[in-house]
């Protein structure tokens, strides 16, 4: 792995080298360079396409997996299905992420369609990162894919990320909640020159006291664009609440769709949207604590998107 | 330290002029405490903002420690030791008490540092450390949290625009005790007659203009129809 190659991984997985122990599967340009599994966690190659089963044994607890893609040349156009079988009474981390380095004009790309099997009782911390590095010229797309399937009283907290670099993008989470099921999904976006996303949750209130929360905070800055859709559909006694946040700046765009449906007498559904540039009164309180203007505007996206 | 020379301030309101402030001149001396008062509408806010820079007056001079500041941005008066506590404290969505006070401070605080400036302003800080700095906290919480941030960013002049407003008769006594014993200099907009009781000088402002001027004593009877005993009468 070259420099640039151990830059991405240490940016989408906090892996500093590919590592020696521990659950993972490093995949670069397209091909697996590092594996590893332990008792609780397994891995193996799709035998029909590109990806990854991973199985997650009933009872795994305080264990992590790490799945980084890295994509380091230009014109590579990456697309895997990675499925996660969580049994019962699993507590772990999944860390999954995807890097795009590249120069020049042709395209590259990734497109990771994640798949959750999640069984009863267990709880999945889900990280995912997303970041695009290289000229100006070159176009990064990533079109990531997440299904989840979330058994009774188990509970996914989703952090996902795209702080730029990303030209085009569009993200799909589907989500289908049984009895008590609870999941969290924390967004952040940050889209600048010509980047074009568009982000949508689609989730499913199956069960009786099933629980979504989506918090998406986006930043769009130069001529950027993004879409924000979601729908979330309560069939039965449950609880959704939707916030989607936006800053603009220069000539960003921020669209916002949030739909609610209740098919339930019990169903409590919730949306809220706010898109505007920063707020002058926040500049100008951090600068009366010493700061400048744009050192003000970058504190504040920071903690905005964080 | 402070001196205004003839500050005046206009705004245009359907295309016509109108003076907000008119000729004020004062000077506030090191390590006192001068409270600005007056009623409603007199210009209190306006003036404690010019101060700090965030609007520019009309005309007129600003001096501090002998500089004139006049055309000085916000942030380079801040760096000169001016500090401003606004009347409604401002929110920001992720940022957290603890960042707020880092930013002040100029460094990264240990917890039991930050939490320091939290206690003083008579809040129970571990509490808050971790909170955001949003619209969950109540206006007594953002209040106090603002004074927090003076006392970390530890300027000389320190400006507070009705510190008092909104925070409970406990934490107004924390206020006291805090005006009366940092050794710093404050100017602070207040109604409240215990502030304006311990003031080593009261400004009294009236349409724009400076009324009165000297101690509490001195103006005992100007001062007797501005002042507020109750906390919840000095809200604007």
């Amino acid at each position: 792995m070259n420099e640039i190659e151990k830059k991405i991984l240490e940016e989408v997985s906090s892996l500093h080298a590919v590592p020696m122990s521990g659950a993972h599967n490093i995949r670069l340009n397209g091909k697996l360079v590092s594996r590893g599994v332990t008792e609780g966690i397994n891995i193996l190659s799709k035998k029909d396409k590109d990806g990854i089963d991973v199985f997650i044994k009933r009872g795994t607890k305080n264990e992590s997996v790490h799945i980084p893609v890295i994509v380091s040349f230009s014109g590579v156009k990456d697309k895997v299905y990675n499925d996660f079988y969580v049994e019962d009474d699993v507590d772990v981390l999944i860390v999954a992420g995807c890097g795009v380095n590249c120069n020049g004009s042709s395209a590259s790309g990734h497109n990771g369609i994640h798949t959750f099997h999640i069984g009863k009782n267990s709880k999945v911390r889900y990280v995912e990162k997303h970041v695009g590095l290289g000229d100006n010229e070159a176009k990064r797309e990533l079109d990531p894919v997440t299904d989840i399937i979330l058994g009774e009283n188990s509970v996914l907290i989703m952090e996902t990320s795209q702080l730029g670099g990303v030209t085009k993008s569009i993200r799909t989470t589907n989500a289908t909640l049984a009895r008590g099921a609870k999941l969290i999904i924390k967004e952040s976006l940050l889209t600048s020159e010509q980047d074009i996303v568009k982000t949508m949750f689609n989730v499913n209130l199956e069960g009786e006291n099933s629980k979504v929360e989506v918090v998406s905070r986006s930043v769009a800055r130069g001529k950027s664009c993004q879409e924000f859709v979601s729908n979330i559909i309560g069939k039965n006694k449950c609880f959704g609440h939707v916030e989607c946040d936006g800053i603009i700046s220069e000539k960003g765009i921020i669209s916002s769709t949030p739909k609610i449906v209740a098919k339930h007498p019990d169903a409590m559904l919730v949306h809220e949207a706010a898109i505007g540039k920063i707020g002058e009164g926040q500049i100008e309180k951090l600068m009366t604590l010493g700061l400048d203007k744009e050192e003000a505007e970058r504190e504040i996206i920071i903690g905005f998107l964080r | 330290m402070l001196e205004l020379q003839n500050v005046c301030y206009e705004i245009v309101v359907n295309n016509k002029k109108k003076k907000i402030l008119d000729d004020i001149s004062f000077k506030v001396d090191d390590k006192q405490l001068v409270v600005l008062t007056g009623p409603n509408g007199s210009g209190k806010s306006t003036l404690s903002k010019i101060i700090m820079g965030i609007l520019v007056p009309s005309s007129g001079k600003i001096l501090y420690n002998g500089k004139d500041i006049t055309r000085l941005s916000i942030t380079e008066r801040a760096k000169l030791g001016l500090s401003f506590a606004f009347q409604q404290p401002v929110t920001f969505k992720g940022l957290k008490v603890k960042d707020l006070i880092d930013i002040a401070s100029k460094k990264k605080n240990s917890v039991i540092n930050a939490c320091d400036y939290l206690s003083r302003v008579g809040l129970c800080a571990r509490e808050y450390i971790d909170r955001d700095l949003d619209s969950k906290l109540s206006g007594g919480e953002l209040k106090r949290i603002e004074l927090a941030l003076i006392l970390a960013k530890n300027g000389e002049l320190n400006i507070c625009d009705e510190p008092e407003a909104g925070i409970d008769l406990w934490s107004f006594d924390a206020l006291i005790k805090l005006f009366k014993e940092e050794d710093k200099t404050f100017l602070v907009v207040s109604h409240q007659r215990r502030l304006i009781e311990i003031a080593s000088k009261v400004i009294l402002l009236s349409r724009g203009k400076i009324e009165a001027e000297g101690s509490y004593e001195d103006l005992k009877e100007k001062l007797s129809s501005q002042i507020c005993d109750r906390l919840e009468e000095g809200n604007e």
